[in-house]
């Protein structure tokens, strides 16, 4: 038993526990002191886990492998932000409790027990860790009508996929007599002898990841709770928990599932391109830039999923390399949103983000950033994200999916542009309040990270490239 | 690696005008002195880039058929992807145009753009880079991220310092370019896949399979044809130039239709030669339609700045004529037409821009007579209106001619229908010009009308100059050509040739499969 490989995640379990006993102790407002610590803490985790070998632990039920170091890193780096995120926004929202950075980190610990996982029981665990921790995120603000609904629906459709999951495992177990990723791909290693029950199985195993990552058809509840829940809790949703399902997606179909490509890689194209095609056409008729953003997600998930439909491991690079770039458009663009106050209350409005090239000119220019790498405009990071997942389906033959997905993306651009359009093109609205310092380091951190990603790509290439020779030798 | 220029030459001349952005975006002051200081700063730093680029076109080596100035640099060496850049015969006069251009430009935007100076200037040195990276690019993502990288800041400019149906033109140019470009994208993967790298100067000696050339073919169409633009796909171009600033339409007719015709010159030709020869009756076609149609709807229009780009359109189809002819008069023709169009069409947009700095207005019917008020004006918009048409001893002629010249060898009516441009092209040149110049002045607002300033004048001089100079010695511009076009188009006849043979020798159920260097290990 090796379990030093896991000291990364029993650090941050342990900062969690001290963290909150802290806040219950400390006479007077804790959040400040509990939101610097639980970065340290995911900070501190972070060197740990670069500096930690690679081996499994605990007999397999947990990996450490350049997959997972990849996947915690990302999610670390987006909880961070996330929590660097709220620190402004609760104070103003009189939402400000110590309990929100603590929730954030457990929700973490959860996900960096997702892409470690190397058996289904582990790989549960981790995903309703995650899970209980972002539901109550989504209620965070317990007084606001729609963050409330927000909560209550994620809970309920949350509940649902984590039972249509746990019904696929047990039927996969049933099946092939493992829990063990190690196991089930020995089991499926004779496409020939593939027993139906075992594709039933696969086919609720998917269900259930595709809830949690918002594929379509089981994305309804996204655009809901990202509009209702508060908006650093959006910007947290949007990445680090996709994040994590979607290296656990990787994971699982291209692991134990992996010979059984033949049999599930029709319905992951399917849903691929019904995610691509629904985050394109639906976001165009949006006014609430919130769920705008909700919709985007959609189609860049879609994207991702992509990826996985090659199931070979220039599939797996792509899903990393897209990852790492989407986390970093997407929290920028929500320091953008965060940033959009009047006389102090939130706005939300894509017209209230009119003129905004005149009133700001360097948030103005960061958005543009975002929107032209969302919209996969070289040579902004998006683009490579977009090229990566591209050359995969070629590679792969997937053909179809490549000109879908060129196609959505155009689509999609559609309504990047619209946002250029109302910030520079559109008559100039009255400016937004003084934006708060934390919001800026975290725009200036994640727009520099799009905008020169084409000069110094090797890095995120290498690390992904080496993630990708996990699985397929 | 060095070149004959011992230093980055190529790398400095696309790079230094962000340099000059960045000094841009750090003025700091008054709004008033921070626009000055922003226009001054732009014309100089694009005035340094023409000088080096006159550096290249002095250094340049026109015997050498292959790529001069050769930079490459390791950038993602596992995906045979590189930072590489050089220039040869047919891209060189490229950038000389595109850093022409844009001094033009900035000072043609001089007192035109009065919003958001530094951002327009920023936005322009952007573009540059932009323009002369794609004309440099010898690697497929380099050249992609530049190539796709101009809609960004011709966006900008149309959507911000464009008239009133600016954001329908901008939205109607990114999205109609853009649809075109992913297409390419993907051939481009494919390409990049088979081959194992993304080096354009390996690919153009790597034969395709016949099949897979068809399909890669039409992906550079979709995103070729739009860009040119060809007809049907060329409604984007009058909306966009109605409504860009001056400087836009400018660039916009003087350099970014030309990279779709660089893009054919470049990617389809040589690369696909079997596909190129079974498509060139479609662009025939295609091109053909485009000059009759574009020319009589140029006939009927009111707008100066919608006929000048109907007119564009049926330009650009002599050269994609010109281009598919497989000749070497017909390609040498359709690279000097890009060249002249580039110069004299810029130049109209220019002259168009003059009048409607003056009158706001952009309506033929508006004018007429100036030629009482501004006879340098009426003699500067003559040669341009007489370069359009291709007079000879004009920059115009040498290109059509050699076009008709080249696409004769292919077919008789063919040559006729694409020299019917030449006729309607004069039919509608100078009814323009009658309404707007000649004529009696009876428009009250005309009579206090002022001739050319001396900014407008040394705007005017370099393109002047350069029509009659490329119309009476065209050989001085040729030469630099000459020898990339003969092999490039001995190349293409030995592939044909090649495959030909190796059809007819052998049944065709028989015949060996073209060995494609797949290094798929490199790939993946």
């Amino acid at each position: 038993m090796n379990w030093f490989l896991s000291l990364p995640e029993i650090v941050l379990a342990l900062s969690g526990m001290g963290i909150l006993l802290l806040g219950v102790v400390k006479r007077g407002d804790a959040t400040q002191i509990c939101s610097m610590l639980t970065i340290a803490a995911l900070v501190l985790c972070a060197v740990l886990i670069v500096g930690n070998s690679f081996g499994p632990a605990f007999e397999g039920q947990f990996l450490a492998d350049p997959i997972s170091v990849f996947a915690k890193l990302l999610i670390l780096a987006a909880s961070a932000f996330s929590v660097l995120l709220s620190l402004d926004f609760n104070e103003r929202a009189h939402i400000a409790r110590f309990e929100f950075p603590v929730l954030v980190l457990f929700a973490t610990l959860g996900m960096m027990m997702m892409v470690s996982a190397g058996n289904m029981m582990s790989l549960y665990l981790g995903l309703e860790l995650q899970s209980l921790s972002i539901y109550v995120l989504a209620a965070f603000a317990r007084d606001d009508l729609r963050s409330a609904e927000a909560g209550l629906k994620y809970f309920v459709l949350g509940a649902l996929a984590s039972g249509l999951l746990l019904y696929g495992i047990s039927l996969v177990y049933g099946f092939s007599g493992s829990m063990d990723f190690v196991g089930i791909a020995h089991a499926l290693a004779d496409p020939a002898s593939v027993s139906p029950g075992v594709i039933v199985g696969i086919v609720f195993v998917i269900t259930g990841l595709a809830f949690k990552v918002a594929a379509v058809p089981f994305h309804m509840w996204t655009p809901d709770v990202y509009e209702g829940a508060p908006t650093p809790v959006t910007a947290f949703f949007g990445t680090a928990p996709k994040v994590a399902a979607m290296v656990l997606f990787a994971r699982v179909m291209m692991g134990p599932f992996g010979h059984a490509l033949g049999q599930w890689q029709t319905l992951i194209e399917t849903i691929s391109i019904a995610s691509m095609i629904l985050g394109a056409l639906a976001a165009i008729g949006q006014t609430n830039i919130k769920r705008l953003m909700a919709y985007s997600s959609i189609g860049h998930m879609g994207y991702v999923l992509i990826g996985i439909a090659c199931g070979n491991a220039a599939g797996l690079r792509s899903v990393l390399i897209y990852l790492a770039v989407y986390v970093f458009m997407f929290l920028g663009t929500f320091a953008v949103i965060l940033a959009m106050r009047r006389r102090g209350e939130a706005v939300e409005t894509i017209a209230d983000l009119a003129g905004l090239g005149r009133n700001d000119p360097a948030l103005a220019l960061a958005m543009t950033v975002f929107m032209f790498s969302m919209a996969g405009i070289p040579p902004l990071s998006g683009f490579f994200g977009k090229l990566y997942v591209f050359l995969a389906a070629v590679q792969s033959g997937l053909w179809g999916l490549a000109v879908i997905g060129v196609l959505t993306s155009v689509v999609g651009a559609f309504y990047y542009l619209r946002i250029i359009k109302v910030m520079y093109f559109d008559e100039p609205g009255s400016a937004f309040d003084r934006r708060a310092p934390s919001l800026s380091v975290v725009a200036a951190a994640t727009g520099i990270f799009t905008t020169f990603f084409f000069l110094l790509p090797a890095p995120v290439l290498n690390a992904a490239q080496a993630a990708a020779k996990v699985l397929f030798g | 690696m060095m070149n004959q220029a011992g230093f980055p030459l190529l790398s400095l001349i696309t790079w230094l005008p962000l340099l000059g952005g960045v000094v841009i975006l750090s003025l700091r002051g008054e709004e008033d002195v921070i626009a000055a200081n922003a226009r001054w700063a732009a014309l100089w730093t694009s005035l340094i880039v023409f000088a080096m680029s006159l550096l290249l076109w002095s250094e340049f080596d026109s015997s050498e058929a292959g790529f001069q100035f050769v930079e490459n640099v390791a950038w993602l060496p596992e995906f045979g992807v590189g930072y590489r850049m050089g220039v040869d015969g047919i891209s060189i006069l490229f950038v000389l145009l595109s850093t022409l251009l844009t001094p033009i430009c900035i000072l043609a935007s001089w007192e035109a753009v009065r919003k958001n100076v530094r951002e327009y200037m920023l936005v322009f040195l952007v573009l540059e880079t932009m323009m002369v990276g794609t004309f440099c690019a010898l690697d497929f993502v380099v050249f992609y991220m530049f190539f796709e990288g101009v809609l960004i800041p011709m966006y900008l400019i149309i959507g911000i310092w464009g008239g009133p149906r600016r954001v329908y033109s901008a939205f109607k140019f990114f999205l109609y370019t853009l649809a075109g470009s992913v297409l390419m994208l993907l051939a481009l993967l494919a390409m990049w896949y088979s081959a194992g790298t993304a080096d354009i100067t390996v690919l153009l000696h790597t034969q395709f399979p016949t099949n897979m050339q068809y399909w890669l073919f039409l992906a550079f169409l979709a995103s070729f044809a739009v860009k040119v633009p060809m007809w049907p796909v060329h409604t984007w171009l009058p909306d966009a130039h109605v409504e860009a600033p001056t400087a836009g339409s400018v660039i916009l007719a003087g350099v970014l239709l030309k990279m779709g015709a660089y893009g054919f010159l470049r990617f389809s030709v040589p690369m696909l030669p079997q596909a190129s020869a079974y498509f060139a009756p479609l662009i025939y076609a295609l091109s053909v339609v485009a000059v009759i149609y574009t020319s009589l709807v140029a006939l009927a229009q009111t707008d100066m700045k919608k006929l000048i780009a109907y007119s564009s359109v049926a330009h650009m189809a002599v050269v994609t004529i010109g281009i598919f002819t497989f000749n070497i008069q017909g390609i040498d023709g359709a690279l000097f037409q890009m060249l002249s169009h580039g110069i004299v069409s810029g130049a109209l947009f220019l002259c168009v821009g003059v009048i409607y700095d003056r009158m706001h207005t952009r309506e033929i019917a508006r004018y007429g007579g100036l030629a009482e008020r501004m006879p340098a004006y009426a003699v500067t918009f003559m040669l341009f209106t007489l370069a359009s048409v291709g007079l000879p001893g004009t920059a115009g002629f040498v290109g059509e001619i050699l076009v008709l010249f080249g696409s004769f060898k292919v077919n008789f009516w063919l040559s006729l229908f694409g020299g019917s441009g030449m006729i309607l092209g004069a039919c509608y040149m100078l009814y323009l010009y009658r309404r707007v110049i000649f004529g009696r002045l009876t428009r009250a607002d005309l009579q206090s009308i002022l001739d050319l300033s001396p900014r407008e004048v040394a705007l005017f001089a370099p393109l002047v100059v350069l029509t009659l100079w490329m119309g009476v010695y065209p050989s001085s511009f040729t030469q630099f050509f000459e020898n990339s076009v003969s092999a490039m188009v001995m190349q293409h006849h030995a592939a044909i040739e090649g495959a030909s043979r190796v059809a007819a020798r052998t049944p065709s159920h028989l015949a060996p499969r073209m060995v494609v260097p797949v290094a798929q290990s490199v790939v993946h």
